[in-house]
């Protein structure tokens, strides 16, 4: 067994650290005080090629894989995992296409969305439920060559930024009956709703998306009709949840490094609080859930890569990465003392950013379910 | 215009609190710590591409270094290099910047034709300044340091504008030439995941000392006039005075002070 990475990978962490440090940290200040997604950052990640990692060659991606996604969302979100999170929903919008499209579609879409002329989403949360997927109300009826789609989707990562929607919709009255599609933001009857105000992913846009009466050629159907929530569920299993864990990857080296930094600084009864033996644990507990994370992050990332099923694999990788950066944050509040909970301190922003990746991609309670069909099966 | 740009992977300066020397030999104890490029490599890399980009021609990167730093150097091919000559061979080990220079400059001669020389104005983590101008004078072309601009003219020459102490020089001279660029030259470019894919292509080619055909007494260690003697952190002492008194005898006090500190404009 090889755990080394590829040069080819060590370059890009190289390259992707530098980035964040040079172009996204002098802008979280910023995204926190205003919510405002930085486009400018957009453009240069899209510049760098970073929108169509996972895209082949072929289609005008780059095609270095899933691995390679990971190494680069974990050091983006490390510094932000707002933007983190805004980049990696960009890859499952796409995903989807490439997981669920025909060549036509593939070759119409996937071309844009790997340079970031243009932005894509994956909307399949309504307000009836986000983890019942068979639960939506959005329809689609089709009338000759065209299905007129109406319904409401909520929670959608780049509701307002998003060119592109593949969305989930009702086709037919049995309770399976979902069929997935792509819809143009320039489609008469599309508009976005509601933009969230959330406790953490500050910048990073989340909201509504509503479409009423839109009509879409037959074309834009991705894959079968009743094929839908598989559809829409495997950009969420191949991209989505490796995604949101490779954010909580980011987290937990934010968390580690401004642990330990606090601690060596910190002095009380005359020495660093790095050498009170209570310190020392808390941050020994960061270490090892980082550790951990990474290597069921990469392993499912590698998984992907070498073409293996993978679902549980992602499950506990999302389940434990995300999970792990709620801890390692309150860890690092605690190592903070009242600093911890200061606008002036990272650690409080890591801490709701955290949270939010929780419930993003399906909640802990889902990754479970998840997981537990190998045991059992 | 063919261009050749040296550069010199260094510890990675995030390590540097935790690097330890050696008690024996006064050097840096390097196992184990990741290396990168220097910010002045990368800059002279970047002017060297832009050269190229604008008006044709190749790049190559050459580095005297272990083994162990293709991986560092393989970011050269994806920042956009052509190709990349590592020099690496046991007995190079322990060079001082003299012995280095002499091996960078016979990799050079050996590459060929070539038209620009372009080197960091120092590395970050010994930074003599010394190795370019030896290049040069090993290749007996003319150098510039400390280089802020450069222009190509026609007629093979090139105007470069460079730092002095107290302001700039323009100056012009015949090519083939070194320069070695200083800081804020450019920003250099960041690694592209399409430069990760046309570094693919390129290759990373390893010279050894038979390679070379270099003098073996020249080389490493044994090459080598320098010996560090003792490294020690520089102490730099502060001290407070109180001058007391009516305030003129004070101001005319202190003012003769200044004068004998050199500090007061003449
Ligand atoms: C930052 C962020 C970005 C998001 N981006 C997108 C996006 O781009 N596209 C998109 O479609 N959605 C997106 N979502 C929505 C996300 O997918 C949903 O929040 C998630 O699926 C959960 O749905 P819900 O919020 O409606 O919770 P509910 O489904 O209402 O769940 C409520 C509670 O019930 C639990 N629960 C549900 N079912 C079970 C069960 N069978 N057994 C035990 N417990 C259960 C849940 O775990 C949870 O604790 C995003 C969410 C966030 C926070």
């Amino acid at each position: 067994m090889d755990f080394s990475l590829t040069q080819e990978h060590e370059v890009l962490r190289q390259s992707m650290k530098e980035f964040g440090e040079r172009v996204i940290a002098p802008k979280v200040r910023e995204m926190e005080e205003t919510s405002e997604m930085p486009m400018d950052v957009m453009a240069e990640m899209a510049k760098l090629g970073m929108m169509g990692v996972t895209i082949p060659r072929d289609l005008g991606g780059t095609g270095l894989g899933h691995l390679a996604r990971m190494i680069m969302i974990e050091e983006i979100a490390r510094i932000s995992a707002a933007i983190g999170m805004s980049l990696q929903m960009l890859h499952t919008g796409a995903g989807a296409i490439l997981g669920g499209g025909n060549d036509e579609q593939r070759k119409k879409y996937l071309p844009d969305l790997a340079t970031g002329l243009r932005f894509a989403t994956l909307a399949v949360t309504e307000p009836a439920g986000g983890s019942d997927p068979f639960a939506i109300q959005t329809t689609a009826k089709l009338e000759g060559d065209l299905y007129t789609i109406s319904g409401r989707k909520c929670f959608i990562e780049n509701s307002h930024l998003a060119d592109i929607h593949t969305v989930t919709a009702r086709t037919g009255e049995g309770p399976r009956d979902i069929s997935t599609f792509i819809v143009d933001k320039d489609t008469p009857g599309w508009r976005p709703g509601r933009l969230e105000h959330k406790m953490g992913l500050r910048g990073s846009q989340v909201g509504e998306v509503i479409l009423e009466n839109c009509k879409v050629p037959k074309e834009n159907l991705l894959g079968a009709e009743g094929q839908g929530v598989r559809v829409a569920l495997g950009g969420i299993s191949a991209y989505g949840r490796p995604g949101t864990a490779a954010c909580g990857l980011g987290i937990l080296n934010g968390c580690l490094e401004a642990a330990t930094r606090f601690a060596k600084e910190r002095i009380l009864y005359g020495k660093p609080i790095a050498e009170l033996q209570a310190i020392q644990w808390n941050i020994c507990d960061i270490y090892l859930d980082l550790e951990t994370s990474r290597l069921l992050v990469y392993r499912a990332a590698w998984m992907l890569d070498t073409a293996q099923r993978a679902d549980a694999e992602i499950a506990a990788a999302k389940f434990y990465a995300t999970e792990a950066a709620v801890r390692a944050a309150k860890k690092t509040m605690d190592i903070h003392g009242a600093y911890g909970c200061m606008n002036e301190y990272a650690a409080q922003r890591y801490y709701r950013d955290a949270q939010l990746l929780i419930s993003a991609a399906g909640t802990s309670e889902i990754q479970r379910m998840i997981m537990v069909r190998k045991p059992l099966s | 215009m063919k261009i050749v740009v040296c550069v010199k992977p260094i510890p990675d300066p995030s390590y540097w609190a935790r690097l330890p020397l050696d008690p024996k030999t006064h050097t840096l104890r390097r196992e184990g710590i990741p290396n990168v490029l220097g910010l002045l490599d990368k800059c002279a890399l970047e002017e060297a591409l832009r050269i190229r980009d604008s008006c044709g021609g190749k790049v190559t990167v050459v580095s005297m270094a272990p083994l162990s730093t293709l991986g560092t150097l393989y970011q050269t091919l994806a920042m956009g290099a052509d190709e990349v000559v590592l020099l690496s061979d046991r007995c190079f080990a322990g060079a001082d910047t003299l012995a280095t220079s002499y091996v960078l400059a016979t990799a050079i001669k050996k590459l060929g034709q070539y038209h620009l020389v372009l080197c960091g104005d120092k590395s970050l983590d010994v930074g003599t300044g010394q190795v370019a101008p030896q290049v040069a004078e090993f290749l007996a072309i003319p150098h510039v340091c400390h280089v802020l601009k450069i222009d190509l003219l026609d007629g093979g020459r090139v105007r470069v504008k460079a730092k002095t102490d107290d302001g700039h020089i323009i100056l012009e001279t015949d090519l083939p030439a070194v320069l070695a660029v200083h800081r804020g030259i450019n920003q250099p470019r960041l690694v592209s995941l399409m430069g990760l894919v046309a570094a693919r292509e390129r290759e990373i080619k390893v010279w050894g000392a038979s390679d070379l055909e270099v003098d073996p007494a020249r080389v490493g260690l044994v090459g080598s006039p320098t010996q560090v003697a003792q490294v020690f952190a520089p102490q730099r002492r502060r001290r407070g005075e109180l001058l007391q008194g009516e305030a003129e005898e004070m101001v005319r006090s202190l003012m003769a002070r200044l004068e004998q500190a050199g500090v007061m404009p003449t």
